[in-house]
Formats: structure tokens, C-alpha cells, sequence
């Protein structure tokens, strides 16, 4: 069946079948940053943001059930050739190694960010806690998040430089 | 053209010891990596695979028929048509075969029964769920002692009756191999005449690495050329190319391999596994590029487990606690094929490592393997070939000796430790031990840890009835293999290469026959040539994992990236100054003789103002050179290590127990790491950091468990527990620094020391937290409730 997704902002016109998972769809439409690790729901690599506000694991929607709603993937996220201040905190703090964990982390820390702007460790614990990463040990993860926060906090122009 | 581009490189000259930040961010933190299953091909098909829903069974019949009605399936294949092209078995690097699909019976639950060809992931699936298998269920070895078992079920039919196999002599027919190292009768003389003994014996759960990113391959045959291109998750390219071609007999010079972007490795990503040879045959016999790609519970269920060592130690000790020597017997449960990732000399890997950071005299050590209706693997996950067992063993080991003669497991640690005149110190099993400072990093990890104030809170929290305990793991590595008159795969020797192209313009790109998977070599490599030629590091590119260009390599794994091919780019990168240092002298107008390496430039001996860069060297080997010399500034080194390296490390773990429901805390984990040279402190930190928390996982969380059918009891990341950032201790880290005497840089290798030196600080931690309640050992995973079950039976209050 056709469907319209709007991703990142660009409508994409899709042909899927009704059982297709958003993320195969999202992936199928070029956008492979949004990952896929496990079938099970657990991992988190595959979240996206719905509508700016919500952080869904992609592969716990159907494609047809976006349809009508803005999705925002990894690669949504820097604007203008400049990086949004989660991806220069996840840099800044070596919060990936293998990065296939990131994308997905990075769109969690952010709706988690939108409703906690200035979260405590525990939170931000708490927060990433649908979200595994095997590489880091999440200290990093945390300390880039807890940057992040920071700069989104500072007013616009004065974020810290690499 | 001013591009824009979000890359963060950092810039400049920055030899060894910067903390600077990941050259390979820039791609990830876009979402613009290159994992396999973002490469889509024209006209690529997918594959997908029946699996067994019993451990041991005869297979009746296979019928395909509905699954080739559905739309957009291509093909099934099963072991006939396997068999027909001589793939219906590969060797193992352990010297054994292994189905690709199962042939007349399957061995163990999941394993792969046909392979489907259609033209979306869909039809593929439903096109595996059409095909019809009839099975006669088998009696089932679960249990590996009960594997040579006089009336246990023939596993491996067409071993039957064959008593020698690849290591030797066979006493049964699931018995695969025995193995053993040092003095035995030495040993038994030398245990019976010490003061103090202790026997133990605890076991290694089955485990799986579980990268995020599953395993998967892209087989690409042009039927035009003949040239077969393999996309796939391997961190170990040329020898996956070098191993298929033996196998397919397609010349090597027409297999590409090229391994992409990896969502981690750890060991998972070594062995061959039937799921890329479906998918390259496929391509083959099909004409259309064919892409598989693991689910997860495929991954769980069928590919690379690591462990599963059923362990059992004596040690001797005089009673003031000076170790005497220790005998060890290990059951190896190898599941349904021996397809274990050792160099092919060891197949217990490098187990002897077992006396650890200790001076022991004597020492012995026997290890059988058996098979059993498991999947195959043994792979070294997050490990130097069964290091992590062995590490685990002899660090349990010193804390059941340290409780038996009521001595601080850390002054037992002291009293034993190999001293540093003592190196290169000979090992009881046969190692020589490059370099080492055990005291000293004990003594920095229980100062940081403020030791004794904790002991001492200990003993108040005992006497009110709290539960807290501290453990202890003063662990010795060995990595890097290696030399290769010792250290082979199927043959292969096992060196590294680089290779260091210096542009005109200044700037380079180098390439290795290793391949990162997060270990962070695009930066590190790029550091040691910048180090060595006084390049900046933005002008470095490195590249790996395209067997068309990188130069031979055995590949990323056991920790052997720097010690070898970190060597390779050392060298080569000095090759490369000597011919510098010809074109400097030829720029200065001066000998040779009078030019030297000064602060990453050539000088003019006396003249510190007369020098030139190895940017203006760069560009006169192709522009402007002495007369007679061979233009160009490049070369491919390959660098074949003296010996191992001996990483070693002291961990401190602090731990609290809940009385009523058994949860254990981890309070605090110090890790003093002590990997020789450091190329990036924030990368290396980065590494201990993983490798707690793996550690950390398999001390309490991970497990691959099997009910008595056989059935797989973790399947899926809901039954096989990783740590989330909840549950995960945060880590206080710290370095000595003891560099290695033969390595050209002095660096030990990182990567794995913290998964291997650490679960048995968890466990000493707990156990010590017990020990008053009379518990001298736990099993690992330390579950709450394997806890709450001892706390009940000791008759420990809840509140």
C-alpha cells in the first residue's frame, strides 16, 4: 500500500506492506542511521522521535500508523552543517565507539532533554535505561548528555566550541 | 570549494599520549556510518533460514514446496544441494567440520536446516516459515559430564568410532580433545608436601558476546568477471578471504572482502558462519547479490558463544601463605562441532596463563573438551583465548586461599606477586612474561580505594548485621598474537601489516590488515603516524577492512591490534624517516650523518634554525629528490612480534547487599589498568569502561542457559540480560604505566583487560561480603536470587 511519511521534515511516498515496522520503512527510504539490533524491542537502537516530543523504538509501530505524524531521525538532528549539541556531546565526551548504539541514544537523550532539561545522573540513568549500548559502559553517554544540557541551556551563539 | 561539513577532526600534530577526540565520530554521530545492512545492491536478494526447534533429531524430510509458491521466493536450498558443490560441510579453525545446513540430523536447537532466496526480507521470511521439516527427536547430551558418559547418544556420527582427531587422541565418541601443559607428577609432589591446600571448582557460564549490530554478509558473484565480492560483519577480512577461497576454490585474487562499518565485535564477528556461506552460495548459484542478516535471536541461538569451562583447581600454599603450586582440570563443553577461535597449536587458547600475576613453581593443567547438543563456538569474547577463564580461576582461587588461611586476600596478592627484577620473568606453564609491576599497582588501586578505612567499615557493618564486601583481582593478560613461530590460524601465521602512503602534499593515508569495530583505530593508528613522521593528524586517513587494499592481517581480535599491527605502523613509519631523513639532507645540502630528528623535524646537527618538515620532505619525493633515489615516500611494513604482551591490572570492588531480597550494589569499582604505553588516555579509558561493564554483565547479569532438552533458555535480549545505564556501576579508573620491552612503542594492548581482570572482583566481592555466613564460592551470574536463597538458608534475617 502507498503511504506519506514526513521525515525530517521531507515527505517520502512509500509503498508497504501493512506489516512492514516503521524502522524498515524509514530504513528503505535511505535513512539508515536509525539502526535495528534485536527483535524484542530491548535494544532501543532503532528510536526515533515522533511528532518532536515522543521517543519511540521504531520497530514497535507499524509504518501505516505514522502516516500523519512527524518523524525526526538521527539525521535530522544537525542543522545547517552545524551539529545539534547532543552529536558535539557525544564527540566532546567519547560517548560512542562502535556507534551503532548513537543515533538511537541521541534521539532519546533528546525528548529526554525536551522534558527534563537539566536532569540529574540518576535521571539521566533512569532515562536511557530502553537503550543499550555494549561499547561504552554509559559513563560517557551520561557525561554527554549532561553537556548537552548545558549548552542547550546557554543562550543561543555561546555554545562551547569543539 | 568550501564544502560544508560537520567534521569534528582534530587538528595538527598529535603524537602519543593526546587525549584528542575520534577521528571516526564524524560519520557516526550523523547517522551516515556504513554498517552491512545499509549496503543495498541492485537486484540483491534476501536470505533467510529454517531453523531446528529440537537439539538432536533425525531429519526425516524437507519440503520446500509450499515455501516455492510464494511470491517473490527465489530458491531453498538444503545440504543436498550443499553437497553437490562440496559445501555442505566447512573445517572449523579448531581442526574439526561443521554442517552449513544440517545433513541428515540437526546437533542442536536453532540450527540452521535450509536456506530461502527471495526478492524482500518479507517473502524470505514467510518463504522459511513455508518450509515443511519432519524430525525424529534423539536422546540429548546437555549436561558435559554426562557427555563421555558410556551409554551417552553418539553426537557426532561421522566421527564415530574415529579415536584421534585433530589434537590428538579421542576416548569417547563426544570426547574431542585432551590438552595439557607443565609437570604433572612435579605438581601432584609438590601439592602434597605443602602446608595448606585448596581444592575449588566453579564454572564459566556459556556466554555470547551480542554485539548490537547482529552478524551478517552480502555474497556478490558477478557471473561476468567470476569475481566474488563478500560484504560482511568479520574482523577478521583476510583470513575470511584466504579461508574461502581453500574452501569455494575460487582463486584468491578473485575474492574481494570487505568488512564495513561494525556495531561491535567482540570475538562474535570472527568465525565463519553457515549463514554467510548460504548467502554466498546463493549469490553464486542465483547470479544476484544475496544479503543476510541475523536476527537476533539467530544470533543468540547459533553463532560464537564464548565459555562454558567447567572448572577445577588445587592449590598448595606454605601457612604463612607463600603458593607452592597449582593443578588444574577443566571440562570444555564445545557444543555440537569444535569451531572454538584458537590459534590452531592451542585448543585450550592460551588457558596456561593460569598462574596469573603469581611465582609459581610448579604448576599443571589439563583441559578435555567435549561435544554436546549446544551450538559451536568458543569464541574469545572480549578475551585472548580463554584468558578471561583462566584470569577468572586463579583470582577466585587466591580469595578461596586467602579465606582458608584467614589472610587479607590483598597481603596474600603481595606475598606472591612475581617481582619486577624478576622479568622477563619464566612462567611455570611456559610463558615468558615481557614486563610488570604487580606491587605497585595493587598498592595505587588500595590507596585510591582507601582500603583499609573500608575494611575496617567492614567489620562495624558485620557486627550491626549489614552485608558488605570488597573484592580483589590483581590479574596478568597475555595478548597480541602474535609470534608467529608459535602462533598460526589454519597455517596462517599470525603477523600484521601496515601500510603508509605519504602524499606530496604532507598528508597520508594508511591502511592495516586489522579492523576496528570501536576500538577507535582510525584515530590511535593515525597518532602513531603522526608521532613517528610529524604529520598532523587531520591529514591522516586510516582505512581497513577492504582486502583489495589493506595490506595481509589476521585481523582485530584478542587484544592484538596495537601489539601487532600498532608495531607494523611503527615501523614502517620509521622505514619511511630513514628515507626521509636521505631527501632532508639532499634539501639541507648537507650529509646525512649531519641530519637529525629533532621535536618531529630534520635538523642540522649545531644549526637548530636550519631544518625542514616532513611536509617539505613529502613533496620533494615527488618533485624534487636526490639523483638516483626511487621517487615516493611509502611503504608496507609487516611486523611479526618477538613475544606476547603482559598487560596486567589491579580492580577493587565494593559491594552492599540487600538482606531481604539479595539485590547486590556495586558501592564503588577502581581499576588500575596497566597497558604499557598509552596512545590515547581518553581511548583507552574508554576501552576499561566497556570492559567493566561486560565484566560486570557476566558477573551478575549474562547467560546462556539450556533446560534438559536442550532447549535455549535465552534467545532474546528479554531472557539474556545485558546491563542497561541503570544497573551499571560507575567506573573510577587509573593507570600505571610499565611499557613492554620489544614492543616498538612500548604499548601492551587495552581492549579486553577490564572484561577479563574484572568478573572476579565482582565475585570475590560477594563472596567476601558472605563469607562469615560460612559461603566460600557463587557461580556465576550472581542472580538476586541465587543470593536470596543463600541468605535464606544461613538463616540471615530479611530486615
Amino acid at each position: 500500500m502507498e503511504i506519506t511519511l514526513k521525515i525530517n521534515g521531507a515527505e517520502k511516498k512509500l509503498n508497504v506492506e501493512p506489516r512492514t515496522l516503521l524502522v524498515h520503512a524509514i530504513r528503505d527510504a535511505g535513512l539508515t542511521g536509525t539502526h535495528i539490533g534485536c527483535d524484542s524491542s530491548s535494544c532501543g537502537v532503532c528510536t526515533v522521535v515522533l511528532d518532536g516530543k515522543t521517543a519511540v523504538k521504531s520497530c514497535t509501530m507499524f509504518a501505516v500508523m505514522a502516516e500523519g505524524h512527524e518523524i525526526t531521525t538521527i539525521e535530522g538532528m544537525a542543522q545547517g552543517g552545524k551539529l545539534h549539541p547532543l552529536q558535539q556531546a557525544f564527540h566532546d565526551q567519547h560517548g560512542l565507539q562502535c556507534g551503532y548504539c548513537t543515533p538511537g541514544m541521541i534521539m532519546a537523550a533528546h525528548v529526554l532533554l525536551q522534558h527534563n532539561p537539566n536532569p540529574t545522573e540518576e535521571e539521566i540513568r533512569f532515562g536511557l535505561s530502553g537503550n543499550l549500548c555494549r561499547c561504552t559502559g554509559y559513563q560517557n553517554i551520561v557525561k554527554a548528555v549532561q553537556q548537552a544540557a548545558q549548552m542547550l541551556q546557554q543562550p543561543a551563539g555561546a555554545a562551547a566550541d569543539d | 570549494m568550501a564544502v560544508q561539513t560537520t567534521n569534528l577532526e582534530p587538528k595538527g600534530i598529535q603524537g602519543l599520549g593526546k587525549a584528542i577526540k575520534r577521528k571516526e565520530d564524524s560519520r557516526f554521530i550523523v547517522g551516515k556510518g556504513n554498517y552491512l545492512d545499509d549496503i543495498k545492491l541492485p537486484g540483491m536478494l534476501y536470505m533467510a533460514l529454517v531453523h531446528s526447534p529440537y537439539a538432536h533429531a533425525k531429519i526425516l524430510n524437507i519440503d520446500a514446496s509450499e515455501a516455492l509458491k510464494i511470491p517473490g521466493v527465489k530458491a531453498v536450498i538444503t545440504a543436498k544441494d550443499l553437497a553437490a558443490a562440496g559445501l555442505s560441510w566447512i573445517p572449523t579453525l579448531a581442526g574439526d567440520k561443521q554442517m552449513v545446513l544440517a545433513d541428515g540430523k540437526v546437533l542442536y536447537q536453532y540450527q540452521e536446516v535450509a536456506a530461502v532466496y527471495a526478492e524482500t526480507r518479507q517473502a524470505a521470511a514467510d518463504g522459511a516459515a513455508a518450509v515443511q521439516v519432519e524430525y525424529e527427536p534423539l536422546p540429548v547430551v546437555v549436561d558435559p559430564y554426562k557427555a563421555t558418559a558410556p551409554d551417552a547418544p553418539v553426537l557426532r556420527e561421522d566421527l564415530k568410532g574415529q579415536m584421534t582427531g585433530a589434537h590428538g587422541p579421542r576416548r569417547h565418541d563426544n570426547h574431542i580433545w585432551t590438552w595439557d601443559v607443565g609437570s604433572k607428577d612435579e605438581t601432584e609432589k609438590a601439592l602434597a608436601a605443602s602446608e595448606v591446600r585448596i581444592k575449588q571448582h566453579m564454572v564459566y557460564p556459556r556466554s555470547h558476546p551480542a554485539p548490537l549490530e547482529p552478524c551478517g554478509c552480502i555474497g556478490d558473484m558477478n557471473p561476468a568477471t567470476g569475481r566474488l565480492t563478500v560484504y560482511m560483519t568479520t574482523q577478521a577480512p583476510h583470513a575470511i578471504r584466504t579461508v574461502l577461497s581453500l574452501v569455494t576454490k575460487i582463486p584468491e585474487n578473485n575474492i574481494r572482502v570487505i568488512s564495513p562499518d561494525i556495531g561491535g565485535g567482540f570475538g562474535n564477528k570472527v568465525p565463519v558462519y553457515p549463514g554467510y556461506v548460504c548467502a554466498i552460495v546463493g549469490s553464486i548459484v542465483l547470479g544476484a547479490p544475496v544479503k543476510w542478516v541475523e536476527t537476533r535471536t539467530e544470533n543468540l541461538t547459533t553463532t560464537g558463544f564464548a565459555r562454558d569451562f567447567h572448572m577445577d583447581i588445587e592449590i598448595g600454599a606454605t601457612k604463612d601463605g607463600k603458593v607452592t603450586a597449582m593443578k588444574v582440570y577443566t571440562l570444555a563443553d564445545h557444543g555440537a562441532f569444535d569451531a572454538a577461535a584458537d590459534p590452531s597449536k592451542y585448543p585450550a587458547g592460551l588457558f596456561s596463563i593460569c598462574t596469573g600475576s603469581y611465582d609459581f613453581q610448579k604448576a599443571y593443567a589439563q583441559v578435555e573438551a567435549v561435544y554436546t547438543n549446544k551450538a559451536p563456538g568458543g569464541v574469545a569474547y572480549r578475551c585472548s583465548f580463554r584468558v578471561t577463564e583462566a584470569s577468572y580461576l586463579i583470582e577466585r582461587s587466591m580469595d578461596v586461599l586467602a579465606h582458608e588461611l584467614k589472610m587479607d586476600p590483598a597481603e596474600l596478592r603481595l606475598k606472591n606477586f612475581i617481582q619486577p627484577q624478576q622479568f622477563p620473568y619464566p612462567s611455570a606453564l611456559g610463558w615468558t612474561y615481557d614486563s610488570g609491576d604487580y606491587e605497585k599497582t595493587l598498592k595505587v588501586a588500595l590507596e585510591r580505594i582507601g582500603y583499609a578505612e573500608l575494611r575496617k567499615e567492614q567489620a562495624e557493618k558485620r557486627a550491626r548485621g549489614e552485608l558488605m564486601g570488597i573484592g580483589i583481582s590483581t590479574f596478568t593478560e597475555i595478548v597480541g598474537a602474535g609470534p608467529s613461530k608459535d602462533f598460526d590460524i589454519l597455517g596462517i601465521k599470525m603477523f600484521d601489516g601496515a601500510e603508509i602512503r605519504v602524499h606530496p602534499s604532507g598528508s597520508a593515508i594508511v591502511r592495516a590488515g586489522t579492523r576496528h569495530q570501536g576500538q577507535g583505530h582510525e584515530t590511535t593508528w593515525a597518532q602513531i603516524v603522526s608521532e613517528e613522521l610529524g604529520l598532523d593528524v587531520d591529514k591522516i586517513i586510516v582505512e581497513e577492512g577492504d582486502t583489495d587494499t589493506a595490506p595481509y592481517g589476521l585481523g582485530t581480535y584478542a587484544s592484538r591490534s596495537t601489539p601487532t599491527a600498532g608495531g607494523a605502523m611503527a615501523l614502517g613509519a620509521r622505514r619511511i624517516r630513514e628515507k626521509a631523513k636521505k631527501i632532508a639532507a639532499h634539501l639541507l645540502e648537507v650529509g646525512e650523518n649531519d641530519v637529525e630528528w629533532v621535536d618531529k623535524k630534520f635538523v642540522v646537527k649545531g644549526v637548530p634554525g636550519k631544518s625542514v618538515t616532513m611536509n617539505e620532505v613529502a613533496f620533494a619525493a615527488y618533485t624534487n629528490l636526490p639523483p638516483g633515489m626511487e621517487p615516493g615516500l611509502e611503504t608496507t611494513y609487516y611486523y611479526d612480534p618477538p613475544n606476547l604482551t603482559f598487560p596486567h591490572g589491579a580492580y577493587i570492588c565494593v559491594v552492599d547487599i540487600d538482606k531481604g531480597t539479595g539485590e547486590v550494589k556495586v558501592r564503588r569499582f577502581v581499576a588500575i589498568d596497566d597497558c604499557g604505553t598509552i596512545i590515547n588516555p581518553m581511548i583507552v579509558e574508554g576501552q576499561v569502561h566497556g570492559g567493566l561493564t561486560e565484566g560486570f554483565a557476566m558477573a551478575f547479569m549474562q547467560e546462556i542457559a539450556f533446560d534438559e532438552q536442550g532447549n535455549h533458555l535465552s534467545s532474546n535480549f528479554t531472557d539474556y540480560l545485558l546491563p542497561t545505564a541503570l544497573e551499571t556501576p560507575k567506573w573510577e579508573t587509573g593507570h600505571t604505566v610499565t611499557p613492554s620491552p620489544h614492543h616498538p612503542i612500548g604499548a601492551k594492548g587495552v581492549g579486553e583487560s577490564p572484561t577479563v581482570g574484572s568478573p572476579a572482583a565482582f565475585v570475590n566481592a560477594v563472596v567476601d561480603a558472605l563469607a562469615h555466613l560460612g559461603v566460600r564460592h557463587i557461580d556465576m551470574p550472581i542472580t538476586r536470587e541465587k543470593v536470596w536463597r543463600i541468605l535464606r538458608q544461613a538463616g540471615v534475617d530479611s530486615f
